[in-house]
């Protein structure tokens, strides 16, 4: 579903990427780890489009299309998608009305109509259920004056209601505690099925028992300097990755 | 990010750009440009005391109308154009100008079939057709192209009720009573330059009278109109709310494009008596100018209201269009416990300017007033919000609330805020919040990460920013003001 191919890239003439390869299949979960500054939350913006990442060599095909010069607004209606690792505030624009208005300007791309409004409706309480958000949650202004804990919920929720084909989870984790992760987590793998992915960015393995990852890759300097399945990221829990770095 | 602050005064730029996305947006012309051929009547251009008896003449006024048009004409002339305004424009000629233009064949109107088809076909062009307006949950409309009515509905409804709802000039006819009374009373013809000009050249608009205890069922409106090359626009509206009455109003405007500049001096009164309510919201469209800053109309109104005892007046207007917007809404709270509110929106785009914002001049006991203003400035247009909070000595326990908040789109445009407050009574409670943001890139990618398009994108943060005070529009017009943001935010990153 997504590969990626010597990728380098850039920001502001500094170099992050330094020839990252990837690879995940439909109905994979894959975990990236890395100490702060590796490239992480950079890969993630990168296979999102972002504007600011320059990506000076190297491909990344989504379903064997090569997206390098898709918009991130098309690389959504591909179908990918980005948990923020800080959600933005958008004041006055309410939870509902900004998913609404993401669906169906996905759907526009596809030549669809609207969906109805009966529908959205029932598909937006299906989710909040399943991420056990009640509904004064969702007439609130996006993200704002939300705790942690919510911003990060109501980006799974987002993900539950886009059902994209791939799901990239910058830091979904960072600010939860113990029972909203297991909410967000169980909330990712009741959307998880064999013909989606889900990328899982991470400093801590502890989410990764609730989203148990097929494989797992350790980034370090803008390269993958290892990949294993999830006991690698039970040992880099233990012990760090100093080790890595030496063995590099 | 909020500022406290009991004045703020800024220019503020900064750098979002996105140059492709820049000139695609540029090409967006204005959506009702196009002109319609209607055979008017027109004046000579210029202006003396024989065109002023001319017109009050052509429209059949009494005496006194004709007296106190002259009045003002003389006033005007010894005035000057006021220059403390934070705008720069050429002066409109006024012995350039035509004041009087009216459609040919006024006719008597028994129904739409009788109205011009060209007029109608208008309407339908802007998409405010009076058939599906008489259709529309109950709208009654007072349709004013070129200065004189030519079509009004729902008359027989609102008589029933004892509600006068009808053009100026017939109220001048058939009222002369109340207009006598009542007209010049809340803005004096020497109030400030336009106002006297327009005292002296009306050429029409609208007057109600809601007698004591009445609640107009229906919100009334009025869609007004440029239509003649080179006319000046001169619409004078008067509303009077009785004693524990209760009116909404609904004034929207969209102009065709034309190349020459146009003005329009309108100016609108209220009066609220001793326990009644008046709600009065514009949608105002006129032509901006084109991307270069090319034609667009000259807009210079007053408009003034006074609360007696215990009554409310509430401004809401969403500003996109005109090339020059000077605009005060205001609300001179005379009676003790009477409420004055304003809520505006103001869009400026490409070479628009607007000074707009309100007075609120508390006189009365326990006074309230309300303030929110949002200003969103694109393109290389300058936005700002002008204010006065005026406490006076006898004003016990005033309370005001003014919120200023500036949304910026682009590098070239200039949001500024004049709060002034004068405060001359020490139990008077005045609180101002200001706050500039920009549409940060962070929140579009977001949205575009969500496949929401950067055009799209910025239409729902607009949105989702002036909501406070789309919330404050009857239904009818919140749905029209929404889409005229979106449309004038259009051509807006920059």
């Amino acid at each position: 579903m997504l590969e990626i191919d010597n990728l380098h890239c850039k920001i502001d003439d500094k170099s992050i990427l330094k020839g990252i390869n990837l690879k995940i299949k439909k109905g994979e979960i894959h975990a990236i780890m890395g100490p702060n500054g590796s490239g992480k939350s950079t890969l993630a913006n990168v296979i999102s489009g972002h504007e600011d990442y320059q990506v000076t060599k190297g491909s990344i095909y989504f379903d064997d299309k090569e997206i390098n010069d898709l918009s991130a607004d098309e690389r959504a209606h591909e179908g990918v998608f980005m948990s923020f690792q800080y959600p933005v505030e958008i004041p006055g624009v309410t939870v509902t009305n900004f998913i609404k208005t993401a669906i169906n300007e996905t759907r526009k791309s596809k030549g669809l109509d609207d969906m109805s409004s009966s529908e959205m409706l029932k598909k937006i309480r299906e989710k909040a259920n399943l991420l056990d958000m009640d509904s004064n949650f969702l007439s609130r202004s996006l993200n704002e004056g939300f705790s942690g804990g919510e911003k990060k919920r109501n980006e799974i929720f987002q993900m539950a209601m886009m059902e994209p084909k791939l799901a990239v989870l910058d830091e979904t984790d960072s600010g939860l505690d113990i029972d909203a992760l297991k909410i967000v987590a169980n909330g990712v793998m009741k959307c998880s099925n064999d013909e989606n992915a889900v990328l899982v960015i991470t400093h801590y393995q502890r989410l990764l028992d609730y989203i148990v990852p097929d494989k797992v890759h350790v980034i370090m300097d803008g390269k993958v300097v290892k990949s294993g399945n999830k006991d690698l990221a039970k040992k880099i829990e233990v012990v760090g990755y100093d080790w890595l770095k030496k063995s590099k | 990010m909020r500022i406290f602050a009991k004045s703020l005064k800024g220019v503020v730029n900064m750098a979002y750009t996105e140059e492709e996305l820049k000139k695609q947006l540029e090409t967006k012309e204005y959506e009702y440009g196009f002109y319609t051929d209607i055979d008017s009547e027109t004046f000579p251009v210029g202006l003396n005391e024989d065109i002023v008896k001319a017109i009050s003449k052509k429209k059949g006024e009494p005496k006194w109308m004709t007296e106190w048009r002259l009045d003002a004409y003389n006033i005007w002339k010894e005035m000057d154009e006021p220059l403390w305004s934070n705008l720069k424009y050429k002066k409109p000629d006024y012995q350039g100008i035509s004041y009087y233009s009216a459609p040919k064949n006024k006719p008597d109107l028994n129904s739409l079939d009788d109205v011009d088809p060209e007029l109608l076909e208008t309407f339908n062009k802007l998409g405010i057709s009076m058939d599906e307006q008489k259709r529309l949950s109950g709208v009654a409309m007072d349709v004013v192209v070129d200065s004189v009515s030519v079509a009004t509905t729902f008359k027989d409804t609102l008589e029933e009720k004892g509600i006068i709802f009808c053009s100026i000039s017939e109220a001048i006819k058939n009222h002369p009573k109340l207009v006598k009374k009542y007209i010049g009373s809340v803005i004096p013809k020497r109030d400030n330059y336009f106002a006297a000009l327009n005292s002296a050249v009306f050429s029409d608009g609208s007057f109600c009278y809601i007698p004591k205890g009445v609640k107009c069922p229906m919100e009334l409106s009025t869609y007004f109109r440029i239509n003649q090359a080179g006319t000046g626009q001169f619409e004078r509206t008067l509303v009077i709310a009785d004693q524990s009455s209760y009116v909404s109003y609904l004034e929207g405007c969209t102009a065709p494009s034309r190349d020459e500049n146009q003005l329009h001096a309108a100016v609108v009164e209220l009066v609220a008596m001793d326990d009644a309510e008046i709600k009065y919201s514009t949608v105002q469209n006129w032509f901006p100018g084109d991307k270069n800053g090319k034609g667009g109309v000259y807009n210079f109104v007053t408009k003034r209201g006074i609360c007696h005892n215990r009554s409310k007046i509430s401004w809401t207007q969403v500003e996109t269009g005109s090339a020059v917007t000077w605009k005060y809404p205001s609300c001179v709270l005379k009676g003790d416990n009477s409420i004055g509110e304003f809520y505006s929106i103001a869009v400026t785009n490409n070479f628009q300017q607007a000074d707009t914002g309100t007075k609120m001049i508390h006189i009365g006991k326990n006074t309230k007033s309300t303030i929110i203003s949002k200003g969103v400035s694109a393109g290389k247009s300058q936005n700002s919000y002008r204010g006065l909070v005026k406490i006076s000595p006898m004003a016990e326990n005033a309370r005001n609330f003014s919120q200023c908040d500036s949304l910026l789109m682009g590098n070239n445009c200039g949001a500024h805020t004049f709060p002034y407050i004068e405060a001359q009574n020490k139990s008077a409670q005045i609180e101002h919040e200001a706050s500039t943001s920009k549409i940060g890139e962070d929140q579009i990618f977001y949205c575009n990460q969500r496949g929401i398009d950067t055009e799209k994108a910025i239409a729902l943060i607009v949105n989702g920013f002036s909501k406070e005070v789309l919330n404050k529009l009857p239904m009818e017009f919140a749905v029209e003001a929404q889409k005229l943001l979106e449309i004038s935010l259009e051509g807006s990153v920059g």
